[in-house]
This record gives structure tokens, C-alpha cells and sequence, in this order.
């Protein structure tokens, strides 16, 4: 059997006395999309950014194809092809929306130290970054710079950069949030597009249950930083604790 | 939907004729620059031409440090500085030549990359306001070094030396048929033109390449370590290597504009290159023309410039043209120049809060 293409094990993190992610131990393959679930404040975001290497464990380890890359800086992991959209949108504000793709393009493509050229000269670079752009349904905003974006606008772009790296392992945190009934459909379809490539692996926070039952091949919970459960997902959407946890019902009336 | 693009147009179209403003304006100036010796015929002109010239490439560099990348430098002076001394050193100590020139600024190049990756490398990780004291406390050393090494640096007298024998007044680079200097537009073409077109050369080039770094793919980074620093590593760049690298290109090109001055003016002292004082100066010329538009260290360095050498005229002419009046005269003192120089700066800063050239092509200004 081939490594997984992600995996964490016994990942821990404390922030002073508090634990938000707590021993978890999980692993990811490769054409699989798992939808983490759990309850605001669970630790989901931040077990993102253990993955990406924005924060350092304080315990455990992450291997990418079985490689052990939690000594990686975030630079390096994205570079070993780990992407992830942001929940907070976390663009450069005052670039156009096109120049915010093609430094990811850019990024990918390792022409970011280039210097006697024009960055626009860079045809195959703008390119790929207008492709993205119209696959979000960016291309019309192209020029605007991302502050003067919409919220719902702002959102797609995180998504736009996150597609514009090209990474194997696509990590999306909460990507449909404050986004219109019309909007949330383009993402939403995007990913379900990544999901039949079967060498992609994506992990998804998603709230809404419609989306989950629609593109989850796997749910797991996570509750004060703990795994709480991890399985196919009409098991996990039936199991008491998430009924519980997730939807707040108390586990017996759940039950009844 | 028409009710948008009516709204939107105009901010766009201010942007558009603000930015043909801002062009036309640097044009006229490079012009103005290229053509000096022949349009200001007295020597104190074509020392304010050299200096503009220089400065605006000392002033660039720093504009891509502070504006472009968000750096926030000390030590621009002193790379300024490593430049010049190394050219007075070596001009003084093998005699004027163009050999001297090249191994006393190779020398100065050398020294600012090694003293910009040391101070890159081991600050550039901590918080900018650490990294401006590291670069501040590194400039007051080398003032301090400056002075004490006066066996070799001259001390707080500085160096004075010979230019290479093409710049001296007597070098002839046209004759006429009796073999006398020639004069083209009243202008002899001796070596005094020959050394403004080294200086003006000279600064052109450094120049292009500083706006060829800003419109290439790394310039597009270093914006983005501006913007966002946490999402530019994220995205893949090693947001370390790229303020290092920065650093050190920012570091050469103020190394080698302080080898053009020091050969321009033939003497090199604490004053022409280290004092903070220019930094300040360097600083002001950046915000005045607007951060992180490279073209604004052109239009803040001659305002600055022209007001520095043209202020106290100025207000000598202004105040015996009023000598009648009560009051106005002694306002207009020429000894309170720095007083309406910093009248002029607030209010500069006040209509122009992204810098002048920043303001007019609305760069960054969007929120
Ligand atoms: N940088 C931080 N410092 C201190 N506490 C943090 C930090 N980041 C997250 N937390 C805490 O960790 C917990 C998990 O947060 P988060 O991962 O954002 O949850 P989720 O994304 O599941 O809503 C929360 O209690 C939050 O307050
Ligand atoms: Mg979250």
C-alpha cells in the first residue's frame, strides 16, 4: 500500500493552557475528500494551519506521501504541493485580482526571483492566472485591486489562489461563508471537479449539510480539538455524538 | 447596472490623467536632467544637476526598500557611504584613474553585499521595528569607524582627491581646427561636460534597472511581502530570501551611486555620504513623491533639491521686495528657510498623502 498523501499523527497543539487541537491522528488518501466537521472553536482551522505550517506543533508529527514535513516552513510545504484557501480572506490587498493570481501562478511556476524582464511578459504565467480567473468567474474584476471586491468576489479569489498553486492536497476552510445562493454553486462545482482528478486529495470545512452529503466521500468531527469520529458519511451523519455535538441536539432525544 | 459603471468611471479616468501627469512631469525632468549643462550654464546649476541626479537613484533604491517591500532601512547612507569611500580611498591612494574607480567601487560593492546579507540573514526574521534599530545602530558604527580610521577615511575632514585626468576642466573631448576647446552652443565641451554625462549616464542606468525590477515578476513578490507577508509564504516564497535579496540589491545600487559622487565631487567626507542627515533627507524625497512608485523619488528629489539650494533666493528676493511692508519682511528672512520648508512639507503631506506622484496615479490609495 502507498503512503497517504497526508497524514498526521498524534498532532497536538496548546495555546497556553488551552489545547485546540488535541492528539489527532489521521491520514488522507489520494483522491478521497474528507469533510471535517465539529462546532466553532473545535480546532479546525487551526488544524489547517499545523498542515500548511503557519503554526508549529507542539507535539506530533505530519508526513506528506510518508516524508516527515513538520519541520517544513509554510513556503517549503506549499512548494511540496500543500494549498490551502484561508477562512479569514487573507489576499494582497491593494494588487489587482489578476496580479494576486499570478503570484500564485508565478509561485508555482518558480519565476518569482525573475528580474530583468517585465513580469507581463510572462505569457504562459498570465495566462494560466486568467484561466483561474474565469474558472471563478473573476475575469471581469481582473484589473480591479482586491480590496474593491465584494465580499462574495473576495471569497472566490481565495479560492482562485488556492487553485492557482496547483497543489496535490487542497484544503478549503469554510470556502462558501457570506457567499450569495448564486456564488456558493461555482465554488461548490469547482471542487467537485478536483475531487474526480484521483490523484487530488481535498479536505473541506463545510457547515451546510447539503454540500456535505453532496460531496463528502468521508466526515470526520472534530470537538475541542479532539477527533471525535471518522467514517463513511451516512455513519457519521447518523452517529448520537455529532448529532449532539454538531447539530445540538442532546444524544437521546437524537436517538429517539 | 449603468448606475455602477457611471459611478466608477471617473476614480479610474482621475487615475489615468493623474498618472499621464505624473509621467509627463518625470519626462520633462529627464529631459531638463539630460540636457542641463546646456540649459543652466553656472556652475552652482551643475552641481544641483549632479546632485538630483544621484539622489535620484539613492532615493529609488530606498524606494524600493521602504516602499515596494515594506523594509524600513537606517542604513541607506551608510551603503551610500561604503561606495564613496571605497572611490576616495582608492582615488587618493593610486592616484586618479579609472582603475582606482573600479577597485574602490568594486570595493565599496563588495563590502555593502557582504555587511547587507550579514545584517539580512541575521534581522531581517525579527519585527521591522528591530530590524530599522539593527540597520540604525550598524550606520552610527560605521560613522564612528569613519572618523576613527582617520589615517585612511580623513576623518570628520573627509578626503580629497583628483578625478580621473577626462573630468579635469582642461581635458579638451572636442577641438576645433586650431586645436583650441570646442564650443557647442556656448557650451565647451571640456571635462567638467564630461563628468555631469558620467554622473547623468551613470544614474540613468542604475536608474532603468530599478524600474526594471519593480515591473518584473519579483517586483510583483516584494509587493506582496508588503501586502501580506503570512499569505506570500503561504503561496510558496521564501519571504526571508526575498527581503535578504532585497536588501543587498537596494544596498548595491546605493554602494555604486556613492562611487558616482565621490567622483563627481572630489572630495568625500562624513557630511557628502554617512550623515544621517541625508538619510532624513532620503526619507523625506521618498514620501514626498509618493512610496512604492519609484517614479515619485524623481519629482521628490528635485523638489526637495530645488528647494534646498533655491529656498533662501527665493525669500532673499521675496523679503527686500517687501521690505516696505511691516512684518512680511522678517517672515520672509531668508535665515527661517527651514521653517517654510517645513510649512511646505506639512502641506505637501497634508494634499498628498500617498507622496505626490502616489497620490496623482492613486496608488495605494484604494480604501
Ligand atoms: N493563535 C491563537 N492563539 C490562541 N488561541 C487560539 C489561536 N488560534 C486559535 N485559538 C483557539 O483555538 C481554538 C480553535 O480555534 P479554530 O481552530 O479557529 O476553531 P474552528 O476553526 O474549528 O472554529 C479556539 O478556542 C481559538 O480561540
Ligand atoms: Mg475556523
Amino acid at each position: 500500500m502507498t503512503a497517504p498523501s497526508i497524514e498526521t499523527r498524534d498532532l497536538t497543539i496548546r495555546f497556553g493552557g488551552h489545547t485546540a487541537v488535541d492528539a489527532v491522528s489521521c491520514a488522507f488518501q489520494p483522491g478521497e475528500l474528507t469533510v471535517i466537521v465539529g462546532p466553532n472553536g473545535a480546532g479546525k482551522t487551526t488544524y489547517f494551519s499545523l498542515i500548511s505550517g503557519q503554526l508549529a506543533p507542539s507535539e506530533g508529527r505530519i508526513l506528506k506521501g510518508g516524508d516527515d514535513i513538520t519541520r517544513l516552513s509554510p513556503s517549503a510545504r506549499a512548494k511540496a504541493g500543500i494549498g490551502r484557501a484561508f477562512q479569514l480572506t487573507n489576499l494582497f490587498p491593494k494588487l489587482s485580482v489578476l496580479e494576486n493570481v499570478r503570484l500564485a501562478v508565478q509561485a508555482k511556476h518558480g519565476i518569482g526571483p525573475r528580474l530583468f524582464r517585465p513580469a507581463s511578459s510572462f505569457r504562459t504565467v498570465a495566462d494560466k492566472a486568467y484561466q483561474h480567473l474565469k474558472a471563478t468567474r473573476l475575469d471581469d474584476v481582473a484589473g480591479l485591486p482586491a480590496a474593491a471586491l465584494p465580499h462574495g468576489d473576495q471569497r472566490k479569489l481565495e479560492v482562485a489562489l488556492l487553485l492557482a498553486m496547483e497543489p496535490d492536497i487542497f484544503m478549503f476552510d469554510e470556502p462558501t461563508a457570506g457567499m450569495s445562493v448564486d456564488e456558493a454553486p461555482v465554488i461548490l462545482e469547482l471542487i467537485d471537479e478536483i475531487r474526480k482528478d484521483t490523484s487530488k486529495t481535498v479536505l473541506l470545512v463545510e457547515h451546510k449539510m447539503d454540500v456535505v452529503r453532496a460531496l463528502a466521500d468521508r466526515i470526520i468531527v472534530l470537538n475541542n480539538g479532539e477527533l471525535v469520529a471518522d467514517g463513511p458519511p451516512e455513519e457519521v451523519i447518523a452517529m448520537p455524538i455529532v448529532r449532539e455535538i454538531y447539530l445540538g441536539i442532546p444524544a437521546d432525544e437524537a436517538a429517539a | 447596472m449603468t448606475d455602477t459603471a457611471i459611478s466608477s468611471a471617473p476614480p479610474a479616468d482621475r487615475g489615468r490623467t493623474g498618472r499621464m501627469i505624473v509621467y509627463a512631469v518625470v519626462f520633462a525632468i529627464g529631459l531638463a536632467l539630460a540636457f542641463a549643462p546646456f540649459l543652466f550654464q553656472d556652475v552652482r546649476s551643475s552641481q544641483v544637476a549632479a546632485r538630483i541626479c544621484v539622489f535620484i537613484v539613492l532615493a529609488a533604491s530606498y524606494d524600493l526598500l521602504i516602499g515596494y517591500t515594506g523594509i524600513v532601512s537606517f542604513a541607506h547612507t551608510m551603503f551610500f557611504g561604503l561606495g564613496a569611500y571605497g572611490a576616495a580611498i582608492a582615488l587618493k591612494g593610486m592616484g586618479p584613474g579609472w582603475s582606482a574607480v573600479l577597485v574602490g567601487g568594486g570595493a565599496g560593492v563588495i563590502v555593502a553585499i557582504v555587511l547587507a546579507v550579514l545584517i539580512g540573514v541575521l534581522s531581517l526574521r525579527v519585527k521591522a521595528i528591530f530590524f530599522a534599530m539593527v540597520t540604525l545602530a550598524a550606520a552610527s558604527v560605521m560613522m564612528v569607524l569613519a572618523s576613527q580610521f582617520s589615517q585612511f577615511t580623513g576623518g570628520e575632514d573627509g578626503i580629497v582627491y583628483k578625478a580621473p585626468d577626462l573630468f579635469k576642466p582642461a581635458a579638451k573631448l572636442l577641438t576645433d581646427g586650431d586645436g583650441k576647446v570646442l564650443k557647442l552652443f556656448g557650451v565647451s565641451m571640456n571635462g567638467k561636460i564630461a563628468a555631469y554625462y558620467f554622473v547623468f549616464l551613470c544614474c540613468f542606468v542604475l536608474f532603468l534597472a530599478l524600474i526594471r525590477i519593480v515591473r518584473s515578476p519579483l517586483g510583483t513578490v516584494l509587493e506582496a511581502i508588503r501586502e501580506n507577508e503570512m499569505r506570500a509564504e503561504a503561496i510558496g516564497y521564501r519571504v526571508v530570501a526575498y527581503r535578504t535579496s532585497v536588501f543587498v540589491i537596494a544596498a548595491v545600487i546605493a554602494s555604486l551611486a556613492g562611487t558616482v559622487w565621490a567622483v563627481w565631487l572630489k572630495y568625500t567626507g562624513p557630511e557628502t555620504t554617512l550623515s544621517f542627515a541625508i538619510m532624513i533627507d532620503i526619507l523625506l524625497m521618498v514620501v514626498i513623491g509618493g512610496m512604492g512608485t519609484m517614479v515619485g523619488a524623481v519629482i521628490g528629489v528635485v523638489l526637495m533639491s530645488l528647494a534646498q539650494f533655491y529656498l533662501k533666493d527665493l525669500m532673499e528676493a521675496a523679503s527686500s521686495a517687501t521690505a516696505n511692508i511691516p512684518l512680511v519682511p522678517n517672515l520672509l528672512d531668508p535665515d527661517r528657510w527651514l521653517l517654510w520648508l517645513g510649512i511646505l512639507f506639512i502641506l505637501l503631506v497634508y494634499f498628498f498623502p500617498a507622496g505626490i506622484a502616489g497620490t496623482l496615479m492613486k496608488k495605494g490609495s484604494h480604501r
